[in-house]
């Protein structure tokens, strides 16, 4: 969708809203660019990781001696050789002040707590040679007993770390009422028990690994002044801070440089294991190591997403108006508390309320540590998870009450004229206009013809069902204000930071914080950058992702760069305008206050005298004749700190079609309808758009980490964690309505995470939809086939009247589910027989 | 990910092939297509100490006629054997089952002697080698050849007749001329290996099956042939009702695997209704 504005003919087609390709393609999908495993250094070691293969054991004994005589070995570390500089892989947000946090060693000591867990690195002239000899290490382990399972996990009867005491390593809670911002739960779910409605339901989220292309790599170099490291990493600036927070190396002597990433969608949003047993190796042995994991290893050492139990309690009067939302969420944060860690799942507690108004709310979450590999951000981090709950449980209330489920949502949403709305959760939700964005994706979607061929296909009992879901979501992102960051603990600032260089030949460098890696920041900075200063597109160049180059940033995730980090862009920009001004006006004999800056050239009021952009640079450069006691620089620096998020939202329709005879789910269509305020390259949503669902999607249908009893990865490669490729999707048909943002200049909102966020939920309602005649009120995600069929047979086929719990109701112990709903027990790990 | 170290042969014939698998013995992997060996050393799973490349061995590549055989050789890849109009023509049920393998990157370097012999019962050859009835050439340490039929060649999971020193070389296959064919492959993405998969093909006069041959893909650790579906098909109107009934106990006596895609009895009841589909649409209902 294009933006178009009046405009005066002759002005130059302005570049924010223009389809462009994307500048960096051409290096980025042909692969000839820096990816940091193409990067070569005289003498560069390779380094392989000896990886437990156990879930959790003591360390008794490491024999290396075979190893280091192996062919090509210079040297074998365990963790004991590392302890004193490999420093450690810390959490930046303990939710509570009491928090349990094990320590993380990135090569482990003495205690391994996941499978796949570092306790030595081999380095070796060729990265083959390291292979081999890592096969020679011999560790003796004592195993210990595992606790795999997140429920086993929060009774305590087998311990992730002995020394903790504990599995539970923190709670934190957001309740309405104690906080201000609304009524009492208890009470509302009181009174709708007495003659209102209470659905009461336990959803699974389930653990996910991100996926990205580029597995994870990292060069040091420690031979010059600063130490340096290139690694495919979402967060270069980040990296640097911990890596001085713990190793002893000085800030300034660390160099951290993100060259081009292969994608990361959370995943490289991290601080590893390898990366610091990759310093500390170059350290000790003062010579360049490379490191480039596999994607086996990607599998078991790279964090993992979701993995969440919710117990939610929704609150309604009879007629569908909900009253009060009580979340209880269990979250297992793997073997150790990672970078965000805890802080995934407390990203929901602003969001399970979502587009809707009630009037009591408590959200509570329990963290728990398990023997599995650590969970962190994944793409959309705490919001997807929040939006499943709710979604789903909106439909459920829609059946209850008997009506269409858009009308039980239209019933309780935010209305597109009570903006800026502060919701229950205390977020102020700037602009949005959920009637707009519902009302077009109906007619996309052709929602009355869909609605009238599923009542078709259910009355003539047609072996293939039809099921409709939907997702009218919206989203917290733009992380993150740096005030609330501080009162929630977390360990820095949410701000971002750019600076422009003009160059003497007129072309222009825009240095940004945000570290790109994947996202196309590189053509969107250019086009804002070029409307704002007047230059043309191809004369601006995006530099990133090295602390030297850009030497202050808080990196790419939770969809912050464009609202955040292209935000200290533009700022940076007008103050270049700025500073030009009187070069301009001294260069034009002129009065400052008569100097107009419009179209890339500074004029004088009322004349037709004007200079370039590119002229104030070449004069500001040679200096010759500048206004006396002016500072020679047009150059700028601008640092934005947000003061709010940003909402996006949307309306997100599927149809799916279910074969009943063996369970099988085929997507019919997918419409969605975002908000995301106004587009600065509309080809760049589409594909965070596309690529976002097809990730939530995959949430629905096809993705899940599964492990055996003993603690083992069993989706350790690609060929048993299903991930979806272009056949196994349909196009989606995709709109956006206009809501813009009033909290930044463009009026943009974050979309790099809201397919994600929206998806999973619609096509997951969409399933139980079309099999609910069939008794069946919810399905375990990854909803494959055998699982929907499994519910359809334990629905039973006809529906009885009655004979169905109307109104389940938590059991003392037991989550209440209705007949039909897979058992937790079934769906916890290891579900395979 | 680097597999260990080993040696690399490339014979171009395969008596040159057959005496170096005589001099390494079990030290030594032949090595078709890789699509399944590759991954399998790669992960270090095996390390053999030669590598027998059977690339080069012209004699062993593409598909001719023999009177009422089609005779494929053991390295025609399967992006060959889908291009052979003869296949299509003379074993339809051949092309239609190679059509759902994989992607077609895999396609044009996996073979069909490699996917044979690697015996996955998984794989989506073996359940229309054994609906077509075809014969397996293996050429003998000794110089000499042997043929077995389909039906005795799987023996047990990546397990075949193919023993130690030997090669398969041939694949014969009785041409089908006017069978209608079908295969019903179950995947939760479109590049899995089949969840179960069947394999039909039959003879039609005059709107009823005269006779029908029905393989099963990964309904226990080899292909399976389903003989008493085939005879209760036979005579029967191509109908809903009447396959329905003659496929019903399909399932009986096999023994499925149980995984993260389903466990036992969810592919016995699959193998049901795959069969009745496969059944249906080979027959042009
Ligand atoms: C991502 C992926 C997806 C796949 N999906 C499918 C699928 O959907 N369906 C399916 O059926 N297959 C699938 N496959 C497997 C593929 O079909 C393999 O190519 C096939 O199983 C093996 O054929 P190959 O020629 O690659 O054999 P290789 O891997 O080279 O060899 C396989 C084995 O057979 C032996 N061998 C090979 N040729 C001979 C011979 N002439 N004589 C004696 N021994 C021999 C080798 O020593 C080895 O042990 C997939 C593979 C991959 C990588």
């Amino acid at each position: 969708m294009t933006i178009t504005e009046d405009r005066a003919a002759d002005a130059p087609t302005p570049e924010i809203g223009r389809a462009r390709t994307r500048k960096e393609d051409q290096r980025l999908i042909t692969g000839r660019t820096r990816w940091t495993d193409n990067i070569q250094l005289p003498g560069m070691l390779h380094l392989a990781m000896v990886r437990s293969p156990f879930a959790h054991a003591t360390i008794s004994a490491i024999n290396t001696d075979e190893a280091k005589a192996a062919s090509g070995v210079l040297a074998v570390f365990t963790g004991e050789d590392l302890k004193d500089i490999q420093g450690v892989n810390i959490t930046a947000w303990p939710i509570s002040a009491d928090q349990k946090t094990p320590d993380h060693l990135p090569v482990a000591v003495s205690h391994v707590a996941h499978a796949g867990e570092i306790v030595a690195v081999v380095a070796a002239r060729s990265s083959a040679e390291a292979r081999d000899a890592a096969e020679l290490v011999d560790v003796d382990y004592d195993e210990l007993p595992a606790v795999l399972d997140l429920k086993q996990a929060a009774t305590d009867s087998v311990l992730a770390h002995p020394g903790l005491g504990t599995n539970t390593s923190a709670t934190w809670q957001l309740d309405s009422a104690s906080g201000g911002t609304g009524g009492d739960i208890e009470a509302a779910i009181a009174t709708a028990r007495e003659g209102g409605i209470v659905i009461e339901r336990e959803y699974r989220q389930q653990r996910l690994i991100p996926a990205f292309m580029e597995p994870r790599s990292t060069v040091v170099d420690p031979t010059g002044e600063q130490v340096t490291m290139w690694s495919a990493t979402q967060v270069p600036h980040v990296l640097r801070f911990c890596i001085a927070a713990t190793t002893g190396l000085q800030e300034s002597k660390i160099r951290v440089i993100a060259p081009d990433v292969g994608g990361g969608f959370g995943g490289k949003l991290q601080t590893t294991p390898e990366e610091f047993a990759t310093l500390a190796v170059a350290r000790k042995l003062g010579k360049p190591c490379k490191y480039t994991e596999t994607r086996s290893e990607t599998m078991v050492s790279g964090h993992h997403g979701r993995d969440q139990w919710q117990k939610l309690t929704l609150a309604a009067e009879k007629d569908g108006t909900v009253t009060g939302l009580k979340v209880e969420l269990m979250a297992d944060l793997g073997a150790y508390a990672a970078l965000v860690g805890g802080g995934v799942p407390v990203l929901g507690a602003w969001m399970f309320n979502s587009i809707y108004k009630f009037a009591a709310y408590q959200f509570n979450v329990t963290t728990y540590y398990t023997n599995k590999t650590w969970v962190d951000a994944y793409r959309g981090a705490g919001r997807p998870e929040a939006t499943y709950g709710i979604e789903r449980l909106m439909d459920e209330l829609a059946v209850e009450v008997g009506v269409d489920p858009l009308e039980i949502r239209e019933k309780n949403w935010i209305k597109h004229e009570e903006f800026p709305f502060t919701t229950v959760a205390g977020m102020t939700y700037d602009s949005g206009n959920y009637e707009a964005a519902t009302a077009k994706a109906k007619e996309l979607f052709g929602y009355d013809e869909l609605r009238a061929e599923q009542r078709r296909r259910r009355e003539s009992n047609d072996p293939v069902q039809l099921g409709i879901g939907i997702s009218t979501f919206t989203e917290m992102c733009g992380l993150a204000p740096s005030r609330i960051l501080g009162v929630l603990s977390y360990g820095a600032g949410g701000w971002e930071s750019a600076s422009i260089r003009m160059l003497a030949t007129g072309t222009v460098e825009v240095v940004t914080g945000s570290s790109a890696h994947g996202q196309g920041h590189e053509t969107a900075w250019s086009q804002i950058v070029a409307d704002r200063l007047g230059v043309p597109f191809e004369d601006i160049e995006v530099l990133h992702g090295d602390t030297q180059i850009a030497p202050r940033g808080m990196d790419t995730y939770g969809s912050r760069s464009l609202v955040v980090g292209a935000e200290a862009v533009i700022r940076a920009a007008d103050k270049v305008i700025e500073k030009a001004k009187p070069i301009a006006a001294h260069m034009l004999e002129a009065s400052v206050d008569d100097i107009e800056f419009s179209a890339g050239r500074f004029g004088v009021k009322g004349t037709d005298k004007s200079v370039s952009m590119p002229e104030v640079a070449l004069e500001t450069w040679t200096c010759h004749n500048l206004p006396d006691g002016i500072e020679p620089t047009i150059d700028a620096d601008a640092t934005f700190d947000p003061n709010t998020f940003s909402f996006p939202h949307g309306t997100h329709l599927c149809a799916m079609e279910v074969d009943t005879e063996t369970g099988a789910t085929t997507m019919r269509k997918y419409v969605c309808v975002d908000d995301i305020g106004n587009i600065v390259n509309p080809l760049i949503v589409e594909g965070q758009v596309h690529g976002g669902l097809v990730q939530g999607i995959a949430q629905a249908l096809w993705e899940g980490a599964e492990y055996d009893d003993q603690g083992t990865l069993v989706t350790g490669s690609f060929v048993d964690y299903t991930l979806p490729t272009s056949a196994d999707t349909i196009s989606f048909i995709t709109d956006h309505t206009t809501s813009p943002s009033t909290t930044n200049t463009l009026g943009t909102k974050g979309v790099g995470e809201a397919g994600t966020i929206a998806s999973t939920p619609a096509v997951v309602n969409a399933i139980v939809d079309a099999v609910r005649s069939f008794g069946v009120n919810d399905i375990l995600m990854p909803c494959t086939p055998e699982r929907v069929w499994k519910a359809i047979q334990k629905g039973g086929a006809v529906p009885v009247e009655g004979e169905r719990d109307a109104q389940p109701h938590f059991d003392e112990g037991a989550p209440n589910q209705d007949p039909g709903a897979a058992s937790p027990e079934s769906a916890s790990e290891g579900s395979q027989s | 990910m680097i597999p260990a170290q080993f040696d690399y042969l490339a014979p171009s014939t395969v008596q040159e092939a057959i005496a170096a698998l005589a001099e390494h013995g079990d030290d030594a992997k032949v090595l078709a297509g890789g699509q399944s060996l590759l991954p399998i050393l790669r992960m270090r799973l095996n390390a053999p100490g030669v590598v027998i490349d059977l690339g080069r061995i012209a004699e062993l590549q593409g598909v001719s006629e023999d009177g009422d055989h089609l005779v494929i050789g053991a390295m025609t890849t399967y992006a060959a054997v889908l291009a052979s109009g003869a296949v299509s023509t003379h074993a339809a049920l051949l092309s239609k089952a190679i059509a759902t393998v994989a992607d077609p990157q895999i396609r044009h370097r996996g073979t069909i002697g490699g996917a044979l012999v690697h015996a996955d019962p998984a794989g989506d050859v073996g359940a229309p080698a054994l609906a077509l009835e075809a014969e397996l050439v293996i050429a003998g340490a000794d110089g000499s050849t042997r043929t077995v039929a389909a039906e005795d060649f799987f023996e047990d999971l990546f397990t075949t007749a193919v023993g130690e020193g030997e090669l398969l070389t041939q694949i014969r296959v009785p041409k089908h001329t006017g069978w209608g064919a079908h295969y019903e492959k179950f995947v939760r993405v479109s590049h899995q290996w089949s969840i179960v998969g069947v394999a039909a093909t039959v003879r039609s006069e005059g709107g009823s099956i005269a006779e029908a041959r029905v393989g099963l893909t990964n309904m226990g650790s080899t292909p399976l042939r389903a003989r008493s579906v085939e005879e209760a098909l036979v005579g029967q109107p191509a109908t809903d009702e009447a396959v329905r009934a003659a496929v019903a106990s399909v399932a009986d006596g096999t023994n499925p695997p149980s995984d993260l895609n389903g466990d036992s009895d969810y592919r016995k009841h699959l193998a049901t209704v795959l069969t009745r589909r496969a059944v249906l649409a080979a027959a042009g209902a």
